[in-house]
């Protein structure tokens, strides 16, 4: 770090002379030799050391505080690790059906109707007769149906869910935290006081009475309630979250600053404030996805959500514990397979929240 | 548009309170002064006397609550300011005045690229284009001698050292060529060198446009160098204003010579700084004599009791103190620190 550290005013200086468009040549020239270029304040500091350390000669091009949350993030190795579960398992769910359709020829709903034996459910890896195939990996559930195509299918729902219902909370919360924090005053205690009487409110229950309120006829329609129901009620963090933070930015100088130039108020708020205060909302949104897909997951078990033949995690481990004394697979996989996806997005989430916050980092 | 007396701004008797829990307290009571079209006002005073929420009264930014403009007009070319409606102060902001802040650190947004931020003035207010916007923003930032220009204007303000970024708000508050420029404080946060180029670089910008500038500071170096005339400011009210020149060969006012006395003066073997005893006073809470009394040298009995007048000594020199005629005629050549 020393080393780098004295070298780097020579990298500065040698660019100097191409800096120079104007020829005048004292006074201002000092500026850039001037150390103050990198002693900003702590946080930028130390995050262009990062930067510096990792690629010396990049620095003079600038370096965004994304690619050092970026570089950060990829030195956590559980976040990196449930970086690529996360891709893997979404790849494989919106993938994984219609490749399975191409090499055998069946669809997740697809029930087979010729079997000679009764029990239709098999073990995984097992033939019709009882022989090992590759044709079930995980076994098949109690109709017949494979069960990697359901779990593959549940999963683009479970995502699905889960991405739907946070793009919800980020457009929601996000624009009425902040006008609540920026406005302030009345209309501030006004809007908060509806998202506190919101919070109080028993939010499952909620959302299964609009559930079983508006009940739809087809599985699509049950989808689509879940969707709204689930993104009606995740806002109120976000919301909160960004009012805090636009609290804490909006009596900084850059936004008074930005009023001196005749910017209007509502791009301040979208232009100059909502930006600053991507850091804590891209982590928090990391975490609401995990946090959505539980509910939606409790919800399908407990027989609200996602109708048969679609499925989702939750709804697949509902029909599975029905028979967890004889086929423990049918809960097992689709179970296994929630666990690990809810486990790597938490993973990515706190790393995203350390990689994105540098009062947080310990290097 | 110009007003007849070819004053581009003129302030009556503005008065700028804020409600706290403590009481009204009056950072701006009964302001008066005028400036001329390329003129350059200094506005000195320690901190808290109410230099900076004058200028922002007078593009309205007084953070309202708690403050509010309650009495007085901002005559700008013509126009009262604080009779106009939102809207048209908007775009009175930033296009016709601009303003520069005290630290340039916290002054630009941190998340947004500098091109972005400068794009952003013009775009609103000149109607460009966004190439047009961008080709502006590089000028602007040549014009104020950011070396690469083209480079430069696309990084981030964390990636300028404060004496490059006070260059950029400049080439931000410059670049509708406004009529009035107000610096508040531009070089208090920046070291001596840094302090003088900025200077300079306003100075030489004002020249080059004509721009009118109110240079608000409590360094009376930067006033001396910087302005046509001053004002000396206390406890919101004004206490002295005159000329350059007239205000530091002679000053009328015990509260001035005070401050002129604490310049530290490195040729001069004094063992001890001078320093104006006790601190300036809660403007919340002011008794009905001179508020500077119970700090003055000078003060008597009548200083305790009534508020001073404001003394015309000349034309253009006014001073606030009950004995400002015998300050002014006692400093006569005789005091200059």
């Amino acid at each position: 770090m020393n080393e780098k550290s004295s070298q780097n005013p020579d990298d500065r200086q040698s660019i100097e002379p191409a800096l120079n468009p104007l020829g005048e040549p004292s006074g201002w020239a000092e500026t850039h030799h001037d150390p103050d270029v990198i002693a900003l304040g702590p946080e930028m500091a130390v995050a262009e050391a990062d930067v510096r350390s990792a690629e010396d000669r990049e620095f003079v091009r600038g370096s965004s505080l994304w690619r050092d949350a970026w570089r950060r993030l990829l030195k956590n190795k559980l976040a990196v690790f449930g970086l690529i579960v996360v891709i893997a398992i979404t790849l494989a769910s919106f993938a994984g059906p219609t490749i399975i359709k191409a090499t055998l020829g069946i669809t997740p709903d697809f029930i087979p109707s010729n079997d000679v034996k009764l029990i239709k459910s098999f073990p995984p890896f097992t033939g019709v007769n009882g022989e090992f195939s590759w044709a079930h990996p995980m076994g098949t559930d109690n109709a017949g149906r494979d069960q990697l195509g359901r779990v593959l299918q549940g999963g683009q729902i479970s995502l699905f869910v889960g991405i739907i219902a946070t793009l919800v909370s980020l457009l929601i919360g996000v624009s009425y935290g902040a006008v609540a924090g920026y406005v302030g005053g009345r209309l501030d205690n006004l809007m908060m006081r509806l998202v506190d009487v919101l919070y109080s409110l028993p939010y499952v229950i909620l959302v299964i009475v609009l559930l079983s309120m508006f009940r739809s006829q087809t599985a699509r329609g049950q989808l689509i309630l879940l969707f709204v129901a689930l993104g009606s009620v995740s806002w109120l963090t976000m919301a909160r979250i960004v009012r805090g933070q636009v609290l804490s930015l909006k009596n900084q100088e850059f936004v008074l600053a930005a009023r001196a130039t005749g910017v209007s108020t509502l791009r301040i708020i979208f232009r100059h404030l909502v930006p600053n205060t991507l850091g804590p909302v891209i982590v928090y949104a990391t975490l609401t996805i995990p946090q959505v897909m539980l509910t939606e997951a409790f919800l399908s078990f407990l027989g609200f959500g996602v109708q048969a033949p679609l499925a989702s995690w939750g709804s697949l481990a509902s029909d599975g514990v029905q028979n967890i004394a004889i086929f423990p697979w049918q809960l097992i996989f689709p179970g296994v397979t929630m666990a690990l996806t809810l486990f790597s997005l938490n993973f990515l989430g706190d790393g995203l929240r350390d990689a994105l916050d540098p009062q947080m980092r310990t290097d | 548009m110009s007003s007849a007396n070819g004053n581009l701004l003129e302030v009556n008797d503005l008065r700028t309170y804020f409600e706290t829990e403590d009481g009204i307290v009056k950072a701006v009571d009964g302001i008066s002064f005028n400036l001329r079209r390329g003129e350059t006002l200094g506005i000195v005073g320690e901190s808290g006397s109410g230099k900076s929420v004058t200028n922002l009264s007078i593009i309205r930014l007084v953070p309202n609550p708690p403050g509010k403009i309650v009495a007085g007009e901002v005559v700008f070319n013509g126009q009262d300011i604080l009779l106009l409606p939102a809207e048209e102060v908007r775009k009175i902001r930033g296009r016709r005045i601009a303003m520069i802040f005290q630290d340039p650190m916290t002054s630009l947004n941190p998340f947004l690229k500098i091109s972005r931020q400068l794009m952003e003035v013009t775009q609103l207010h000149l109607g460009h284009t966004k190439a047009q916007a961008y080709e502006h923003a590089i000028k602007m930032l040549e014009t104020v001698g950011i070396p690469d220009a083209r480079t430069r204007v696309d990084n981030y303000p964390h990636e300028f050292s404060g004496g490059m970024r006070q260059r950029v708000m400049i080439a931000m508050a410059l670049s509708c060529e406004p009529e009035l420029l107000i610096a508040d404080e531009p070089t208090t946060a920046l070291d001596v060198t840094i302090q003088a180029q900025i200077l300079e670089l306003i100075k030489s910008l004002k020249e080059k446009t004509g721009t009118s500038v109110i240079l608000i500071t409590h360094d009376l170096g930067v006033v001396a160098g910087m302005t046509d005339h001053v004002i000396v400011m206390y406890a919101g009210k004004i206490f002295e204003q005159a000329k350059t020149a007239g205000l530091f060969a002679r000053p009328g006012n015990p509260y001035t010579k005070g401050l002129l006395r604490s310049v530290p003066d490195p040729t001069a073997e004094q063992g001890q700084l001078y320093q104006i005893p006790g601190s300036p006073p809660d403007v919340a809470h002011l008794k009905p004599g001179c508020p500077f009394a119970p700090r003055c040298e000078r003060a008597e009995e009548i200083c305790h009791r009534e508020f001073p007048p404001f003394v015309e000594l000349t034309p253009d020199h006014h001073s606030l103190c009950h004995f400002a005629q015998e300050v002014f005629a006692a400093s006569d050549g005789a005091t200059n620190s």
